[in-house]
């Protein structure tokens, strides 16, 4: 047996001592019964991450609703995984997309692929591209995981989405 | 013997075995929902009401699960060696008084225990604890690998030692009480305060008999896979774990029977059957312990533990039956 159990001191000091701490540590558990629990029953209730959370990559338009993303594949160069794939095509003079000259006619994210590292939202020069908070993103089928424009832009502009250079002139 | 006894005997038997796994069950549920709680979290809550349907769903996972044998495994050993377990669990809890013995129904005499009034009862409980080591070496043994050989080794090393301590413990109660018979123990008062050191000292043996923490070093994850029953898959699995937690409840029945006068307690006189209840109530304050001690204690490491075992708690054991023996000599 060790010599030090207990502590320094005669036999009975270090009984005695020893069964102080087995008695501390046995209360210290026995009053955990009384806490509130800290488990969090998913999923009735779900953890709101913090703004700053790398989740789900978005595409955002401008106030006047053109796309504010330009094609430009910077995001498509600087991610490390190779999940974003972008073809960009030059905006049609009567429905233009975005303001500028290009826009990405296709733009597909391999969410099997993606580390959400937020590389691609370091990269984009026009802040387009973002991540939101949506970390549900459990599917069924390898096919299901590949996120394409339609899935990735939003529909509408958000409420203080900024003002597109076309409308600040 | 005429057939209504022997009827009644079989029935008893039923019932007690019954009553024991179905305890395992609950002691699954029991223990997952404490420990949780010890750990400032939910336990199982999802499956049944307060996740009392966990066991069931347990159960019938590992029922499904594939039953592989290792190539090089001794199959014959391979299959006994959890029903050697079992079995020897199951047995010990033949002896137990679990309520008084002049119970009657429809002036019928139906004593409370299966076959507490064997003049050895105490000793033949031990001798079956004792094979159910067997279980355990032959486990580690014929599953045909290395993690399994020393995990069975280590384990049935540990049972061994404890065991000496315990019986000695045990003995000084004997002595004290001045039978071997668990009939007449259970009609004693309860010895635990005339008793203390020995009690102390079942206690901890107790909990090295089962192999549980802080003395579960020989079937921790952490040191070796999962120790004598690593190669062990779903039915085989489920009987050592039935064991185990089986064992634990023969043990706090056998502390309770020894210590706490078995099914003593308020009313009983009047409504023998309460007797039951007053024996099952203790026997849960001791699986509280048993898991409170689980949550709490970290584990000793092996050879600390085998120390422990013999140069502390036996010499404790020693001298502690010595006073007993002086004092029934020339006190009483």
């Amino acid at each position: 047996m060790a010599k030090n159990v207990g502590g320094s001191g005669s036999a009975i000091k270090k009984a005695i001592n020893t069964i102080r701490s087995f008695s501390i540590g046995l209360a210290t558990t026995f009053k955990h019964l009384y806490r509130p629990r800290v488990t969090m029953q998913y999923p009735e209730e779900k953890w709101v991450p913090y703004p700053r959370f790398r989740g789900l990559h978005q595409l955002r338009r401008y106030h006047d609703g053109l796309e504010m993303c330009i094609g430009c594949s910077l995001c498509e160069a600087a991610c490390p995984s190779d999940a974003i794939f972008v073809e960009p095509a030059e905006n049609p003079p009567d429905d233009p997309k975005s303001p500028g000259e290009r826009y990405a006619k296709t733009y597909t994210i391999n969410m099997l692929r993606c580390i959400f590292c937020g590389f691609c939202v370091e990269a984009c020069p026009t802040t387009a591209i973002v991540m939101t908070g949506e970390y549900e993103l459990a599917n069924y089928d390898r096919e299901d995981f590949i996120y394409t424009k339609d899935r990735l832009l939003v529909a509408s502009p958000e409420d203080n989405a900024p003002l597109s250079p076309l409308e600040s002139v | 013997m005429d057939w209504i006894e022997v009827i009644i005997l079989l029935v008893k038997i039923l019932v007690v075995a019954v009553a024991l796994l179905s305890g395992f069950a609950v002691m699954t549920w029991f223990e997952r929902r404490l420990i949780a709680g010890f750990q400032v979290r939910i336990g199982p809550n999802r499956v049944g009401p307060l996740g009392l349907l966990q066991p069931a769903a347990d159960g019938l996972k590992l029922a499904m699960k594939e039953d592989l044998t290792p190539s090089q495994a001794d199959r014959v050993v391979f299959v006994l060696a959890p029903m050697v377990s079992m079995t020897a669990a199951l047995v010990a809890f033949s002896v137990v008084p679990f309520g008084p013995p002049d119970f009657r129904i429809f002036g019928r005499l139906v004593p409370l225990h299966i076959a507490a009034d064997l003049s050895i009862g105490f000793l033949m409980l031990l001798a079956v604890a004792s094979l159910g080591i067997y279980g355990i070496v032959l486990a580690g043994w014929s599953s045909g690998s290395k993690y399994s050989l020393l995990g069975g080794l280590r384990s049935s090393a540990q049972m061994i030692s404890y065991e000496l301590a315990m019986g000695l413990a045990l003995v000084s109660v004997l002595i004290a009480a001045g039978s071997v018979n668990t009939l007449e123990i259970a009609s004693k008062p309860a010895l635990w305060l005339a008793q203390f050191p020995a009690f102390v000292i079942f206690f901890i043996c107790m909990i090295a008999e089962t192999n549980r923490a802080p003395f579960d070093l020989a079937e921790a994850e952490q040191e070796l896979v999962a120790g004598f029953h690593t190669e062990y898959a779903s039915f085989k699995f489920a009987l050592f774990y039935m064991g185990e937690y089986v064992n634990m409840i023969t043990f706090s029945a056998l502390a309770v029977v020894l210590f706490f006068g078995a099914w003593h307690g308020p009313f009983v006189d009047r409504f023998p059957l309460l007797g039951v209840v007053w024996f099952l109530a203790k026997i849960v304050v001791f699986m509280f312990v048993y898991v409170w001690i689980r949550a709490t204690l970290p584990r000793i490491r092996y050879d600390r533990l085998m120390s422990l075992g013999w140069k502390v708690l036996l010499p404790a054991s020693l001298l502690w039956v010595m006073i007993t023996a002086t004092w029934v000599t020339f006190v009483k």
